[in-house]
């Protein structure tokens, strides 16, 4: 027994020593790739063989990049942009959440609901950007419709299929305890589904800043997708490069942020 | 024949498919169920046993014959009886207490009382200790006895077991046989237990129902006469055996039947 347990132990330190070395490992792995993409944006711009009005390097875009911030423009264009993205993401959602839960749950309203929201999600969202613009002018309003016209139709079947994967027999239990229909569904289908509709979320939000810059980069006189189109008139590359890069970042930032709040709203799956 | 039967099943069917060619998985159940009975409903895999007690529960809405509690027909399910599922039920987002609490509050417990009686039924378990703990921090066997303590805890007429230890282990399983005797020697109440493992049936049981295979009926009942309270010393004596051997030869013919039928034999 005790021989089992010493095993046991070791076998415990050994898998969460090896855990931390893999985690170490990744962080490693991960610098060597971004270290060497900027080596090598270093080494093309350092020796002259692109012209810094093509591809400016590292130094320039950083500088860059400060000079923006301190001048508060960049402030004002991210805060612009932001407000854009979360105003219309959180149309989508409120929407996208309880029709998802809707036609995930009555097959009726799925019959009346899957086959034009199949219809919209096919037709390309770029192509509705003419529309926005007769529709919506050059508006928050046309920013708004981009966003969740490609979002929306996206979010509404996730969340559907987050609703249909909940366990049958959890809703059975409300069964048998006479729960009434929204009983049911707020107190077992919305949480049993919450996991899952939250990792939609998450994944459509990434979506959601490409429809942002989208919208900007064709008719807009703020944000950062305006900035960009400005500096490609001025052939300010170093400014361009710089927000790209700003915006990946940015994404990068949102989608821990949401990773973060998934582990501790859904703590209670444990380690997975 | 049981005069005053608690559940009474009167010629119960089920077809799956195409009415003009059904597949009779169900073929005219009868059973009666006398007050704090405890029956085993045992068969094959696929004879239908978990579809007559889904019916039984009120989970399964198409069907044939009329199921009664207290000599009233049942329509749909009900508070009058608690089920305990084979897959593991409790929600995920809440405590071993807080599930327990969820079917009070569903069936109008006052909340002042809720998380007393919770806990009294979680030590009828002998989970008390493990009151905070989420689903996923309980085993397998720990997670079934919050399920049975959460059925039990609105006092329904009728316990409704579909396999409720067919994913545990061998020794998990039998620790919670031996549980489940002693709170049912304690505390009678009238259980429908579903199950193909024949020495499960015939430990917990008053009664063993054997179902035969396609289509799904009675074929045979065995009265378990042995002793109560029941340990698990009792598995080795004479008696329990030859109890076994019978209903195992009883199965063991359907499942040739089946072969059979497969052209496997």
């Amino acid at each position: 027994m005790a021989y089992a347990e010493k095993q046991a132990q070791s076998w415990k330190k050994g898998r969460s020593g090896f855990r931390m070395s893999v985690r170490m490992r990744n962080l490693v792995l991960a610098l060597t790739s971004f270290t060497a993409l900027i080596v090598i944006w270093m080494l093309i711009t350092g020796t002259g063989a692109v012209r810094p009005l093509f591809l400016p390097g590292p130094p320039k875009v950083l500088a860059t990049l400060y000079k923006t911030a301190m001048s508060g423009q960049l402030a004002a264009d991210l805060w612009i942009s932001l407000w854009r993205i979360m105003i219309a993401f959180a149309m989508s959602c409120v929407v996208a959440i309880p029709g998802g839960i809707m036609i995930g749950s009555y097959k009726t309203a799925s019959a009346l609901v899957q086959p034009v929201v199949d219809f919209i999600r096919y037709m390309p969202v770029v192509a509705f950007v003419p529309l926005s613009i007769l529709w919506c002018g050059t508006g928050e309003w046309q920013k708004y419709v981009i966003i969740f016209v490609g979002t929306f139709f996206q979010q509404i079947l996730m969340v559907q299929d987050c609703v249909k994967r909940v366990p049958k027999e959890l809703v059975d239990v409300g069964r048998t305890l006479e729960m009434p229909e929204h009983q049911i569904m707020l107190r077992i289908v919305l949480p049993a589904a919450a996991p899952g509709i939250w990792d939609a979320m998450r994944t459509t939000l990434g979506w959601a800043w490409s429809w942002l810059v989208l919208a900007e980069l064709v008719a807009a006189n703020s944000g950062l997708g305006y900035r960009i189109t400005v500096a490609q008139r001025y052939l300010q590359t170093d400014l361009i490069i710089g927000y790209v890069l700003l915006l990946g970042v940015l994404g990068l930032i949102t989608d821990q942020l949401m990773r973060g709040a998934e582990k501790r709203m859904f703590a209670y799956l444990g380690a997975q | 024949m049981i005069a005053y039967p608690k559940l009474k099943v009167e010629g119960v069917s089920k077809f799956y498919g195409d009415p003009s060619a059904p597949v009779v998985v169900v073929d005219h159940v009868d059973m009666r169920l006398a007050d704090n009975e405890f029956v085993a409903l045992v068969g094959a895999s696929g004879c239908g046993k978990s579809t007559i007690l889904s019916i039984v529960a009120g989970l399964q809405k198409e069907y044939q014959g009329v199921v009664l509690v207290d000599n009233k027909e049942v329509n749909g399910p009900g508070r009058d009886r608690g089920v305990v599922f084979q897959s593991y039920t409790l929600m995920p987002w809440l405590t071993a207490l807080e599930n327990v609490e969820f079917a009070l509050r569903a069936t109008g417990t006052p909340r002042k009382e809720r998380k007393k009686l919770a806990m009294d039924y979680l030590a009828l378990v002998g989970l008390d200790k493990f009151s905070e703990r989420y689903p996923s921090q309980l085993s397998g066997g720990m997670k079934q006895r919050v399920a049975i303590a959460r059925a039990l805890s609105y006092h329904p007429k009728i316990l409704l077991m579909d396999e409720p230890f067919g994913a545990l282990d061998a020794l998990t399983r039998r620790h919670m046989h031996e549980l489940l005797t002693a709170l049912w020697e304690r505390h009678r109440m009238t259980v429908l237990f579903v199950t193909h493992d024949v020495e499960e049936a015939i430990f917990l049981s008053d009664r063993v129902l054997i179902m035969s295979n396609q289509p799904g009926r009675i074929k045979e009942e065995v009265v378990v006469d042995l002793p109560r309270p029941r340990t698990h010393d009792l598995l080795t004596t004479p008696v329990f055996t030859g109890l076994q051997q019978r209903v195992l030869t009883s199965i063991r013919e359907e499942s040739i039947k089946l072969a059979k039928l497969d052209g496997l034999a």
